[in-house]
C-alpha cells in the first residue's frame, strides 16, 4: 500500500493549521477590537467558506490563483505554479479551516469579561501586552479547541482540493481524495483502509480536544465569574 | 482637579453631564442604568464620548473640538469594578506586579508592602478563583493603587459583598481615600453607603445630573423628586401651591402648611416615613385623621401604611407610609384610626 496520501494530508493539514492559527486569531482580534461599522460584512466574508459548497470555494480559488489570474501570471514569471502542486493542497485546507479557527477565537475573545480589558488598559498595559498576557492565555482552551477543529477540517478537505490540486498520486493525492479514487476504481478494500485511517486520526484529535478543555477548566474554571 | 463635560448618545438614551471634583470623594448616585458607569468609562478612556471635554489636573484627556483623545494607558486613572476584574491567569502576586509602572525600583518591596497593607500574606501564589470575594476585592484595590493613579474611580465596589464584609471593606476604603491625594468618583445606588463614604453627591437621573450638593444638604433638603426618592423618601405626592406657605395634596385630599416659602414651580411634596408622627391633639395644624390599612414588622421598627379616613384604601396613590419604633408602636397597636401629624419643618418642597 502506498502511504503517500497520508503524508501529503498530514503535511497539508499541519502547515494549514499553523497558518490558520495565526491568521484566524489575528482576524478575530481585529474584528473584536477594531471594527465597529464594518464588522457584519467582514464577519460574513470571513465565514463564507464555511457555508459555500466546497466546489464553489475551489472554483473561486481557481479563478484567483489559476494560470490566467494576476497572481498566477506573476508567479509564472518565476516558474512557480500553484495549481496542482502541494501548495494547492495547503491553500485549500487553509481556506476551509480558517472560518473554524476564526469563529472559535472570536467567540472566546467576546466571552472575556470586558472589565478585565478595561482595567488592564487603565493600569497602563500596552495593547500588545494585554493581548499576549491576558486575552490569549484566558482564551487558550477555546483556541486549542479551534486549532484541533481546524486541523481535523483541513485533514478531511476534499472539494476545493480536488479542484485546485487535482488527484496526482504521490504529489497531490490526499487521503480524502484517495478514498474517492479507490471507490471510483472499485477498490473497496483500499477505500476501507483510508476511511479507517482518517477516522482514527480525526477521532483522536477530538478526544485530545476534550482532554485539553477539561485540563483548562481545572485550572481557571471558577475564575471567570 | 477633574473637570468633565460630556455628551454621548445611545439608541434610546443620552448622557449629558457636567461636573467638577476638587480632591473630594464625589458620589455618582442614581438608579441602575442612568449613565453613571458609562460616565466613568468615558473618563477612563475605554469609551468615547460624542462631544465634550475632560481635564484631569490640567492635562486634557479628551477634547472633541481639538480632537484630543488620550489612550486609557496614558490617562493615569484607577478603575475598580464590582466584579474585581482580576486577571484569572495570574496569581495574586502577578496581578499586583503587572500594574507597577516599568522602571520602578524596589518592585519586590512595593509588592510586599501592598500585600501586607491589605492583609493578603500567605496568599501570594493563589489564583483569583482560589480567593474569597473579600480577598479578591482587596487584590483589586492593591493592584489599582500600585499604579499610582491620579484619580480613583470605583464602580459599585461593594455590591457583590455580603453585609459584614462590606462593612469591613468600607473601613479599609475610607483609610485609603484619606491617604489618596487626588479626587475620587464613587458610583453607587446605595444611599447609606454613599452617605458614609462620600463628601459630595451628584444625583444622576436618566443620563443627566439633577443635583450636585454636599451630602448633608442633599439628605436634609432634597430639591427634586429623584433626589428625594433616592434618599429613601417613600412618601412623595403631587402638590399644588395654594398660598405662600400652603400646599394642597389632591391624592390625600389634605392641605398642609410648610415652614418654607412655596415656590411657583412646586410639583411635589415629600415627607420621610420616619418623620411622620402620631398625635392625640386633633386640633393641631397639619394633623389629619387616617386609617391604618397595613403593618409590616421590620427588624427594629414597624412600617405602617395609612390612608385618609374618608378615602378608599385599595388605591396605592392614597397610601402613606410611616416608620415608627417598636416602643412608639405600642401606642397605636390596637387602634384603627389615628391622627397623623406632618411637622411643618419636615415637609420637603420638590420641583420636577
Amino acid at each position: 500500500m502506498d502511504y503517500s496520501p497520508l503524508l501529503i494530508s498530514l503535511k497539508a493539514a499541519s502547515i494549514a493549521t499553523i497558518i490558520t492559527f495565526i491568521l484566524g486569531i489575528y482576524a478575530a482580534y481585529l474584528t473584536t477590537t477594531r471594527l465597529k461599522k464594518l464588522k457584519g460584512i467582514v464577519d460574513g466574508v470571513l465565514l463564507l467558506p464555511l457555508v459555500l459548497p466546497p466546489t464553489v470555494v475551489g472554483f473561486l480559488l481557481l479563478v484567483l490563483l489559476g494560470r490566467n489570474s494576476v497572481l498566477g501570471k506573476f508567479l509564472s514569471q518565476y516558474d512557480i505554479s500553484i495549481m496542482f502542486s502541494q501548495a494547492a493542497t495547503i491553500i485549500a485546507s487553509i481556506v476551509v479551516a480558517f472560518p473554524l479557527m476564526y469563529r472559535t477565537a472570536r467567540g472566546a475573545f467576546e466571552q472575556l469579561d470586558k472589565n478585565i480589558i478595561y482595567v488592564a488598559k487603565t493600569l497602563g498595559l500596552s495593547n500588545h501586552k494585554i493581548f499576549f498576557k491576558i486575552i490569549l492565555p484566558n482564551s487558550s482552551s477555546s483556541i486549542m479547541a479551534g486549532t484541533v477543529l481546524a486541523f481535523a477540517r483541513g485533514l478531511g478537505e476534499f472539494g476545493a482540493t480536488i479542484m485546485i490540486a487535482g488527484n496526482i498520486p504521490g504529489k497531490t493525492q490526499t487521503m480524502s481524495v484517495a478514498v474517492y479514487s479507490a471507490v471510483q476504481a472499485g477498490n473497496r478494500s483500499l477505500a476501507y483502509k483510508w476511511v479507517m485511517i482518517l477516522a482514527i486520526i480525526s477521532l483522536s484529535s477530538m478526544i485530545m480536544m476534550s482532554k485539553l478543555e477539561s485540563m483548562q477548566k481545572g485550572k481557571v474554571g471558577k475564575g471567570d465569574k | 482637579m477633574l473637570y468633565v463635560k460630556i455628551k454621548k448618545e445611545f439608541e434610546n438614551f443620552k448622557i449629558d453631564v457636567e461636573f467638577e471634583v476638587n480632591g473630594e470623594v464625589l458620589a455618582l448616585f442614581g438608579a441602575s442604568g442612568c449613565g453613571k458607569s458609562m460616565t466613568l468609562k468615558c473618563i477612563a478612556g475605554v469609551e468615547k464620548p460624542d462631544h465634550g471635554l475632560i481635564i484631569l489636573n490640567g492635562k486634557v484627556l479628551f477634547d472633541s473640538k481639538k480632537k484630543i483623545n488620550l489612550t486609557p494607558q496614558s490617562r493615569e486613572v484607577g478603575l475598580l469594578f464590582q466584579n474585581y476584574a482580576l486577571f484569572p491567569n495570574m496569581s495574586l502576586k502577578q496581578n499586583i506586579a503587572i500594574a507597577i509602572p516599568k522602571n520602578t525600583n524596589n518592585m519586590e518591596k512595593i509588592i510586599r508592602n501592598k500585600i501586607e497593607d491589605f492583609s493578603l500574606e500567605g496568599l501570594e501564589d493563589n489564583y483569583p478563583h482560589e480567593l474569597s470575594g473579600g480577598q479578591q476585592q482587596r487584590v483589586a484595590l492593591a493592584r489599582m493603587l500600585v499604579n499610582n493613579p491620579k484619580i480613583l474611580m470605583l464602580d459599585e465596589p461593594f455590591s457583590a459583598l455580603d453585609e459584614h464584609l462590606r462593612w469591613q471593606m468600607e473601613h479599609k476604603l475610607k483609610d485609603i481615600l484619606k491617604g489618596h491625594k487626588g479626587s475620587t468618583l464613587y458610583v453607587s445606588h446605595d444611599k447609606d453607603e454613599v452617605f458614609r463614604i462620600c463628601d459630595k453627591i451628584a444625583v444622576f437621573n436618566n443620563g443627566r445630573i439633577e443635583e450636585i450638593n454636599t451630602k448633608s444638604n442633599l439628605l436634609y433638603n432634597p430639591k427634586t423628586y429623584t433626589t428625594a426618592m433616592l434618599t429613601g423618601c417613600k412618601n412623595i405626592f403631587s402638590a399644588k401651591k395654594i398660598g405662600a406657605n400652603r400646599v394642597y395634596l389632591p391624592d390625600l385630599d389634605i392641605e398642609l402648611a410648610s415652614s418654607n416659602i412655596v415656590s411657583n414651580d412646586l410639583k411635589y411634596i415629600g415627607i420621610y416615613p420616619h418623620k411622620l408622627k402620631i398625635t392625640s391633639d386633633n386640633k393641631k395644624e397639619n394633623a389629619f385623621k387616617f386609617r391604618i390599612v397595613n403593618i409590616i414588622n421590620n427588624l427594629f421598627s414597624y412600617t405602617v401604611t395609612l390612608v385618609p379616613v374618608n378615602l378608599e384604601d385599595k388605591n396605592l396613590k392614597h397610601q402613606i407610609y410611616m416608620e415608627i419604633s417598636e416602643y412608639k408602636f405600642e401606642e397605636i397597636k390596637n387602634k384603627k384610626l389615628v391622627f397623623l401629624y406632618f411637622d411643618k419643618e419636615d415637609i420637603l418642597l420638590l420641583s420636577n
